[in-house]
This record gives C-alpha cells, sequence and structure tokens, in this order.
C-alpha cells in the first residue's frame, strides 16, 4: 500500500503523532505547562489557546478533553514525578519538559525515580513515560533555555534518548516513543519546528535504535545529531564541489545507538568526524568517537574528529550564539583537515 | 477512644476481627524489625537498613483501609509498610539478604523494598520522592475512576523537601484521592522537629493547599484508623486529598549502628511505657474481646513466622553475578 505523504512541519507532526497515539490508546495522556494553555476554560476562545509555550500542543485539549491533556502548574519537579508515578501504576505519560534545562529542577524525579523504578523493582515494574523537551540554541534564548544536554540523559541507564533532526523521523520516532514501555526523553530542536518536510500519513511508527543515512557517500562519515544533520548537509553540498562526497548518517536515537550502522559507514568512508551541539565533555560526540576507537581502529585512515559547541554555557548576544553553534564553514574546514 | 462501633463516614466497622488482625500485623512488624536488628548486628545483612519499631500503628491503622488495588509510597523506614500492604514477609527477608528470591530480587534492598502488584510503590531512598510518585498514582486512580486511593507515608523531615509542597499543591488543585500520612517521629535522621521545622505541626500546612489536616495520636492505633478512615473515605468520593500527622517515635536509631547520641534514655523510656503494641493488647484484654492465652499464641505464631521467612530467605540461592545486567529496560533494540 503506497503511503501517502505531505508537507508538514517538525511541530505539526509532532502534534499529529500525539494525536494519533491519544486516539489509539485511552491510556496516554499528556501533561505539561501550558500545554492546553487556557483552552477550554469558560469565556475563552479555545481557538487562541496556547496548546505549548510554542504551539506544538495546540488543539489537542479540544479533542481529548481535560482528563487527557492537563495544565500543570509551574511544578517541574511535582509534576514530571506525579508522571513517574501515573505511568508505574498504568497510565502512559507523556510530560512535557518546556526547556531540557529545565532538568534541573526535576533530576531526582527523573533519573532517582523514572530511570532506577524497574531495575531496583528487579524488573516488576515499567515506567512508560515519555519526557518530550526543547533543546538548541539560534533564538537568542541565553544560558538557561537553549541547551541541548541528551548526553546528560544518554549518560543514564533506565533511560532512551530520542533526537529527530526532520518531520517524518519526529513523527515516527515519538509514536514509538509513547507505544515503548521504558521511560523515553524526546528531545526537540526548536530550530527545526517551523521547518517542513514530507510525512506520511496514519498511523507512522520508526523503530528507536535505528540510524538513518540521510546523504549517501563514500570519502568521510559524518554523524550529525539532531540540527546538526542539516548543518552537515549543507557542507556536504560545499564538500561534493571540491570533489569530496559525505556520507551523512543521523544516528536519530542516542540511547540505544545503533552502533552497527555507524561502523558499517566508518568501514566504507575510513573517516569520521561527529558534528554536536551539545557541549563536548563526556558527550554523545566522544561516546561515539570511543565507539569507533574501540571497535572501528583498523578501519580508520585520519583522525576522528569533533565538531561541537565549546565547553561553556550558550551565549545571548547574536555573534556569540552563532559562534557557539557548529556551522557547516567549520564542518567543511574540518573535513578538509582530514581528507589530507 | 475508638471502641467496637462505626468509625470515620460510617463505613467502617472495626469490630473484634479486625482489631485482632491489626494486633497481629503490628507484632509482625516489631517482631520483624527485632530480628532485622539482631541479624544486622550479627553482620548478616548487607547495606544500610532503618527500622520502624514503635510506629506500627501507623502503617496498620492507615493500610487496614486499603486493598491490593490501593497504591503506597513510602521511605528509608518501608518495612512496616511492606507487611501492612501485604508484601509476603519470606519475600522481604529475602531481599534484606540480596537473594533471587526477593521482593525485588536482590536489585534493591531494604531501601527500595517494593511490590507493585500488591500497591506496594517502593521504600524510597531519597527523603520526599515518594511526594509526586504518590501524587501521579492518585492521577492514575482518578483516571480509572475507580474509586482507588493513593496514600503517601513520609516523615517529618521530608515535609521540609520542596516536593512535599509541589506534590499537595497539584493534588490540591486536581482533587486527587491521595492521603499525605505524616510520621513525625520527633527526628530528621538525628535533628530535631523542633529545631527542623518552621511551624509546630506539619498539619498546619495543609492550610496552604485546600485540604483537610489533622494530627493525631500515632501512638494508638485506633486514633490513627479513625482518621485515615475519614481522609480515604473521603478520596473514594472524589473530594479530594488529606493530610494527616501522625506523632510517633522510632525505638532504634536512625539506621542500625546509630550510637543515637542525640536524645535521652529517659525520653526513649517515656515511649516504651506507651508502646502502641502493648496498649492495644491491654485494650483487648481489658475488653475481654481476647485472654492472654489468646494473644499470647498469635504472638507464638507470629514469631514462627517470621522464622519460617529467615529459614527460606537463608537458604535462597543468591543471584547470579550477570543478574546485574537484566531488568534496566523492558527492551533495548
Amino acid at each position: 500500500m503506497a503511503v501517502a505523504l505531505r508537507q508538514l512541519t517538525y511541530a505539526q507532526a509532532i502534534n499529529e503523532a500525539m494525536k494519533i497515539e491519544m486516539r489509539r490508546d485511552p491510556r496516554v495522556i499528556l501533561m505539561g505547562e501550558d500545554v492546553a494553555g487556557g483552552a477550554t476554560v469558560a469565556g475563552f476562545d479555545n481557538e487562541d489557546a496556547w496548546g505549548g509555550v510554542l504551539g506544538v500542543t495546540k488543539g489537542l485539549v479540544q479533542e481529548f478533553g481535560r482528563n487527557r491533556v492537563l495544565d500543570t502548574p509551574i511544578t517541574e519537579a511535582g509534576f514530571i514525578g506525579a508522571a513517574v508515578g501515573a505511568a508505574a501504576t498504568g497510565l502512559r505519560p507523556i510530560a512535557e519538559l518546556m526547556f531540557v534545562d529545565f532538568f534541573g529542577v526535576c533530576w531526582d524525579q527523573i533519573f532517582d525515580q523514572g530511570a532506577k523504578l524497574r531495575y531496583m523493582f528487579g524488573g516488576k515494574a515499567r515506567c512508560p513515560l515519555v519526557i518530550r523537551t526543547m533543546i538548541g540554541a539560534g533564538m537568542g534564548a541565553a544560558g538557561q533555555h537553549s541547551g541541548c544536554h541528551y548526553s546528560v540523559f544518554t549518560h543514564m541507564p533506565g533511560i532512551k534518548t530520542v533526537v529527530p533532526s526532520t518531520p517524518a523521523d519526529a513523527k515516527g520516532l515519538l509514536a514509538s516513543a509513547i507505544r515503548d514501555d521504558d521511560l523515553v526523553v524526546v528531545f526537540e530542536n526548536k530550530m527545526l519546528y517551523a521547518m517542513s518536510g514530507e510525512v506520511p500519513e496514519g498511523e507512522y511508527v520508526i523503530p528507536l535504535g535505528k540510524a538513518d543515512i540521510k546523504r549517501e557517500g563514500t570519502d568521510v562519515t559524518i554523524v550529525a545529531i539532531s540540527r546538526m544533520v542539516h548543518q552537515a548537509l549543507a557542507a556536504a553540498d560545499t564538500l561534493q564541489a571540491d570533489g569530496i562526497s559525505a556520507e551523512i548518517l543521523d544516528p536519530r536515537t542516542l540511547s540505544p545507538l545503533d552502533e552497527e550502522s555507524i561502523l558499517n559507514s566508518v568501514a566504507k568512508t575510513h573517516r569520521l568526524v561527529i558534528v554536536d551541539e551539545d557541549n563536548p565533555r563526556c558527550s554523545a560526540a566522544t561516546d561515539i568517537a570511543a565507539l569507533i576507537a574501540d571497535k572501528g581502529f583498523s578501519e580508520l585512515d585520519a583522525p576522528i574528529k569533533m565538531v561541537t559547541a565549546p565547553h561553556t554555557p550558550v551565549p545571548f548576544s547574536p555573534p556569540l550564539e552563532q559562534f557557539y553553534v557548529p556551522s557547516p564553514e567549520r564542518i567543511v574546514a574540518t573535513v578538509q583537515e582530514i581528507m589530507g | 477512644m475508638v471502641t467496637d462501633q462505626n468509625v470515620g463516614d460510617g463505613t467502617q466497622t472495626l469490630d473484634k476481627s479486625l482489631m485482632l488482625r491489626m494486633f497481629e500485623q503490628m507484632l509482625t512488624i516489631r517482631h520483624f524489625e527485632e530480628r532485622a536488628s539482631r541479624e544486622f548486628a550479627a553482620g548478616k545483612v548487607p547495606g544500610f537498613v532503618h527500622l520502624y519499631a514503635g510506629e506500627e500503628a501507623v502503617a496498620v491503622g492507615v493500610c487496614t483501609h486499603l486493598t491490593d488495588d490501593d497504591f503506597i509510597t513510602s521511605h528509608h523506614r518501608g518495612h512496616g509498610h511492606c507487611i501492612a500492604k501485604g508484601v509476603d514477609v519470606r519475600e522481604m527477608v529475602a531481599e534484606l539478604l540480596g537473594r533471587e528470591a526477593g521482593a525485588c530480587r536482590g536489585k534493591g534492598g531494604s531501601m527500595h523494598i517494593a511490590d507493585v502488584h500488591k500497591g506496594m510503590l517502593g521504600a524510597n531512598g531519597i527523603v520526599g520522592g515518594g511526594f509526586p510518585l504518590a501524587t501521579g498514582a492518585g492521577l492514575t486512580c482518578k483516571y480509572n475512576g475507580r474509586s482507588q486511593v493513593a496514600v503517601c507515608f513520609f516523615g517529618d523531615g521530608a515535609a521540609n523537601q520542596g516536593t512535599f509542597h509541589e506534590s499537595l499543591n497539584l493534588a490540591g488543585i486536581w482533587k486527587l484521592p491521595v492521603v499525605y500520612v505524616a510520621e513525625n517521629n520527633g527526628y530528621a535522621e538525628s535533628t530535631p522537629v523542633t529545631y527542623h521545622m518552621s511551624c509546630r505541626d506539619i498539619a498546619e500546612r495543609a492550610a496552604g493547599y485546600g485540604m483537610p489536616g489533622v494530627t493525631v495520636d500515632g501512638l494508638n492505633v485506633f486514633a490513627v484508623y479513625e482518621a485515615a478512615g475519614e481522609a480515604i473515605a473521603r478520596a473514594r468520593r472524589g473530594e479530594g486529598p488529606s493530610l494527616i500527622e501522625c506523632k510517633t517515635y522510632r525505638y532504634h536509631g536512625h539506621f542500625e549502628g546509630d550510637a543515637i547520641t542525640y536524645r535521652t534514655k529517659e525520653e526513649l523510656a517515656s515511649y516504651l511505657e506507651r508502646d502502641p503494641i502493648q496498649a492495644l493488647r491491654q485494650f483487648l484484654q481489658d475488653q475481654e474481646m481476647a485472654s492472654a492465652e489468646q494473644l499470647n499464641a498469635v504472638d507464638q505464631q507470629v514469631q514462627e513466622r517470621i522464622n519460617e521467612a529467615w529459614q527460606f530467605a537463608e537458604a535462597a540461592p543468591l543471584p547470579e553475578p550477570e543478574e546485574a545486567l537484566t531488568d534496566v529496560y523492558v527492551s533495548y533494540r
């Protein structure tokens, strides 16, 4: 059966995934700050309700009602922890942590409760919880609203981490996360919300732990995460003009990580550059570099290179922020450096 | 004092058989804890152990109102809650000893002992960690719409964590069927409640969340039973959360091995004179509901059950080392 495709934005694709999964399973509920945004309140125009701070959950409360779409107070430890408790007792909550930087105020509930519950209870409990959260620099949102931090979550056992880079991936991976019986954190890059792309209609699921080759190439493997996929694709165009064929590999999930696809690609190209907007120490980038150093070293014709954010918080002023985010130019220069 | 009559909202009957069951459960907790204390001192129990002896009236007075379909969360001092909620004592001892047959297959130990099938959502190693979990369980109860409730047991120390405020506020605005039960034993580890809390009673704080708050004598199982009955019935009727503060006392230190240098022997002695199990025994005898011989027989049976549980656990195999790698995820690729 041919799957119908049409253009949706990344934000619309995320909204559609939630809508379809909530229709499919009455145990799925959505909770977070402003996810209904005043909608269904008497005397208020429902159509104009916020539906999340950037409108990603718009319209869901009108279809599913207040029992399933819950505005929470600004109380992350309270409602993220309540989502863990609800998940452990039979619901399948989607909890929206508005900006990932806010994990600091609910760290215990995510890491000490949700992530460890199944293990500490000897496999006799489940935590089928999805935490959706916004990441990424580029909007001038400065130090407490712009981080990526998926590396921190990937470090912790008991959590799966999902980093979609396109509207179709966002839909398929979020649907998969909602159906998953473990705690899954989906990192939505706010700079991608307005990006359009072809998205399959209806139920659409992409399995977790399966990388995607976003562009095939033969000379160098560029593993790029989230928005960095698009920076790498732009770099690949420039490199092509120089006669360098870059393969762009999007891991799509960092935990589990599709090690095999990365190893296979490096075995083909013999060069590896990792592009990651997260801070560079103990990060997804260093993790993937270590993987290849350990299991793919004999395939390498050049040192592994990383193009990452610096070891700083995200700065505010536009030239500083632009300097912070890995650019296509830096990727091109790094690839040229190892082509020798 | 409540006697053989309807209590709370009138739906609960505290009859003789119920009182005898509470007596037996309180004794089970006491003997479980005293045995654990001896075995810990003998070096047989790995890790940290925090004992509940002295506080039995709280867990039993509350959990007598609950079924397996209701949920509880607990804290460091969780053995009593497990027993009162019906967790198998053999699996509990096996867990303390890190056996494969343990309630958590040896992966949790005393501080994380749990049995979700009994609605026991775990002891908790994080002070205040249970508030949001119980609140979320309350959300499930409300969503299910079949009059389930969630109970959150917490200590006086936890009442100063931010999660207390966040959770009670959330339960208040959503009118969740959650009963928050403070076990105020006078000390957060070694720090007295008179120092660490800015108000006299934890129950006073209920006003800030638009819910009823009462302080009861946590050494009196009838007082706990009655207050819990009212709060739980209210929750089951869909009228929202409550806060109950039980003033109680722990006989042991914060953990086994604690030299207890922060309180006097006289203070302990004064509480031992008001022992909740002894008080219940005296009541049952005075009311001629049971003879001393009958109650001694119950005591004997409980001790035998605990002995049998230890024999079972000591004979149970330890897990294979590779078991450390399982149970992190339901599935992983």
